[in-house]
């Protein structure tokens, strides 16, 4: 790889230990990768939930932490991802001390580099949303697709480690996604059943990640009749990260770089998939569970957004929820503070549902917390979770908030 | 016994050598696997209640999320952990977590398909500084 005079000196150790770590790292992905060179970045976002982590991820982290102060900091504004713990409500979840404990150790380890501890997915609606062209270095997949995709930045995914390099850096290799020949669709659909609910985008998002299927496509959809928000277009992004690990899709009339098909593909080559109703049908009979009793509803992966909160509080309002059953709310701290000044929070609580700040269910010691509370049977509205959890010992349903709420009252699936 | 060599895409981590675990399908050390036990947990997968511990694991693609750059990480410094992941097609951040953890990691096979290409049970010698994996077959 070709390295400018700085990005030489970081590597010989001449600028601390820790960005010598970061470039010889980097480097190795970088020509795993066969990028020629580095990319200077504006931004950081690091997921490192200490589930993640484990007790090896947080000695390393504090081994950079312990550094001289000029060593260790960040050179770009950096931010994270949620955290696994919420401590003013981990003992009700089931958590222990142990993994309260890790978490203590790491927001230490992260403060000292200079982190800022916005513990979001959502940082496109809430922190600093990038712009058009930016070049960054982006933890969580949901984050990136929807950077990528909706506002035209330009990030791989970053697991921690690379995130974290890149923000003691300043510079990511250039590879995938960096470069303007891999941003064009190589999967092209036609949607002829058109989404309702989040839940429906989710399962757009799921069925086109499942078909495409790989880092390396890039599918662009047409036939979307209605205008999509930003919490639709994050439920269907997120979505398709998890089912297929994908980093960037097209909406034709809608994301910046593919305001006609022709701008993003070579129409008459591209072979034309259909995605109809009867797909949609499928995916959410996959997960299956109506009549069953539910152990626990799950608001989450996304964090939810303030609009999302208010129309949870809606539908809650006046209600209880079943004395069997659980309903869990994520959201970011800039969220949870807004919805607590304007009485969401309160109305969403006042049914007995449990509102989580800056933490995400899956990053959270899922399995434990499930173990501790009996919590098999899970319901949600995110097409992400149900397609993770499954993993942690769930059983997962996909429904719609509406239908999620009212099974959380009922105490089974409606 | 057989014995061939296939040539790979220059990958991360250290020489190693050990059994074969295939499946034609995916991998996320988060969505997958109960890693305290070291077996694949999700009921979906083909290797469902199978060891991956001290495997050489051959899938198709990674999957999902960002998390396996750490796990595999955290994997390795508990001895529970697969030796090499061979891929098709790997994402960015397996390829991250291989290089973090110092596991050894390829992908892009010239001879095609490396799930039908390798057996469950091959012994396997990775090479990841020179792209060459040899395989083994009674």
């Amino acid at each position: 790889m070709n390295l400018n005079d700085e990005e030489q000196a970081m590597l010989n150790g001449e600028m601390g230990e820790p960005r010598r770590w970061a470039m010889d790292h980097m480097m190795r992905v970088g020509r795993f990768f066969d990028a020629a060179d580095f990319v200077a970045v504006t931004q950081a976002h690091i997921m490192a939930d200490t589930e993640s982590l484990g007790e090896a991820g947080v000695v390393f982290l504090e081994r950079m932490a312990a550094q001289p102060k000029h060593h260790r900091r960040v050179r770009i504004p950096m931010i994270t991802d949620p955290r696994g713990i919420d401590f003013c409500h981990y003992k009700r979840l089931g958590q222990t001390d142990l993994m309260a404990n890790l978490e203590r150790r790491t927001i230490d380890a992260f403060e000292s580099m200079g982190i800022l501890m916005t513990n979001t997915c959502i940082n496109y609606q809430t922190i600093m949303p990038p712009v058009r062209g930016e070049h960054l270095a982006f933890g969580d997949t949901g984050v990136v697709i929807y950077c990528n995709s909706v506002l035209g930045a330009y990030s791989n995914f970053e697991g921690g480690p690379s995130s974290l390099a890149a923000g003691l850096t300043g510079r990511t290799p250039r590879y995938a996604l960096h470069l303007d020949k891999n941003r064009k669709a190589t999967k092209r659909y036609r949607v002829t059943h058109q989404p309702q609910s989040l839940s429906d985008w989710g399962a757009l998002g799921g069925i086109v990640g499942a078909r495409a299927g790989s880092y390396w496509e890039v599918p662009v959809l047409e036939g979307i009749e209605s205008q999509p928000g930003s919490d639709e277009m994050k439920h269907m992004g997120a979505a398709m990260a998890s089912f297929g690990s994908i980093p960037l899709f097209h909406l034709v009339g809608v994301t910046p770089e593919a305001p006609t098909l022709d701008s993003v593909c070579d129409a008459d080559t591209l072979a034309t998939e259909i995605i109809a109703e009867q797909d949609f049908i499928d995916f959410f009979a996959r997960f299956g569970g109506k009549g069953d009793k539910v152990d626990v509803v799950v608001f989450s992966a996304p964090q939810l957004s303030l609009m999302e909160m208010q129309a949870l509080a809606e539908l809650l309002d006046g209600n209880r929820i079943h004395q069997h059953t659980s309903l869990l709310v994520a959201t970011s701290p800039v969220v949870a503070a807004d919805a607590r000044r304007m009485g969401i929070t309160e109305r969403i609580e006042a049914s007995g549902a449990l509102v989580l700040e800056g933490m995400c269910f899956y990053q959270s010691y899922a399995r434990e917390m499930g173990e501790a509370n009996g919590w098999k049977r899970l319901l949600t509205n995110s097409a992400k979770l149900v397609n993770i959890i499954g993993g942690y010992g769930y059983q997962p349903t996909l429904s719609s908030m509406e239908d999620c709420v009212a099974s959380a009252i009922a105490g089974e699936i409606v | 016994m057989k014995k061939f060599k296939l040539r790979c895409h220059v990958g991360v981590g250290p020489e190693v050598s050990g059994e074969a675990l295939v499946a034609d399908d995916n991998f996320s050390a988060r969505y997958d696997l109960d890693r305290i036990k070291g077996i694949f947990s999700r009921p979906q997968h083909q290797l469902a209640g199978e060891s991956y511990v001290d495997k050489i694991l051959v899938v198709n693609t990674a999957k999902g999320g960002v998390a396996s750059a750490w796990m595999l990480h955290e994997m390795v410094s508990r001895n529970v952990a697969p030796r090499a992941i061979l891929f098709n097609n790997v994402n960015p951040i397996l390829a991250q977590g291989g290089a973090f953890a110092d596991m050894a990691l390829c992908d892009r096979f010239e001879a095609g398909d490396v799930t039908r290409l390798i057996q469950t049970g091959d012994r396997v010698n990775v090479n990841p500084a020179l792209g060459l994996v040899t395989v083994e077959r009674d």
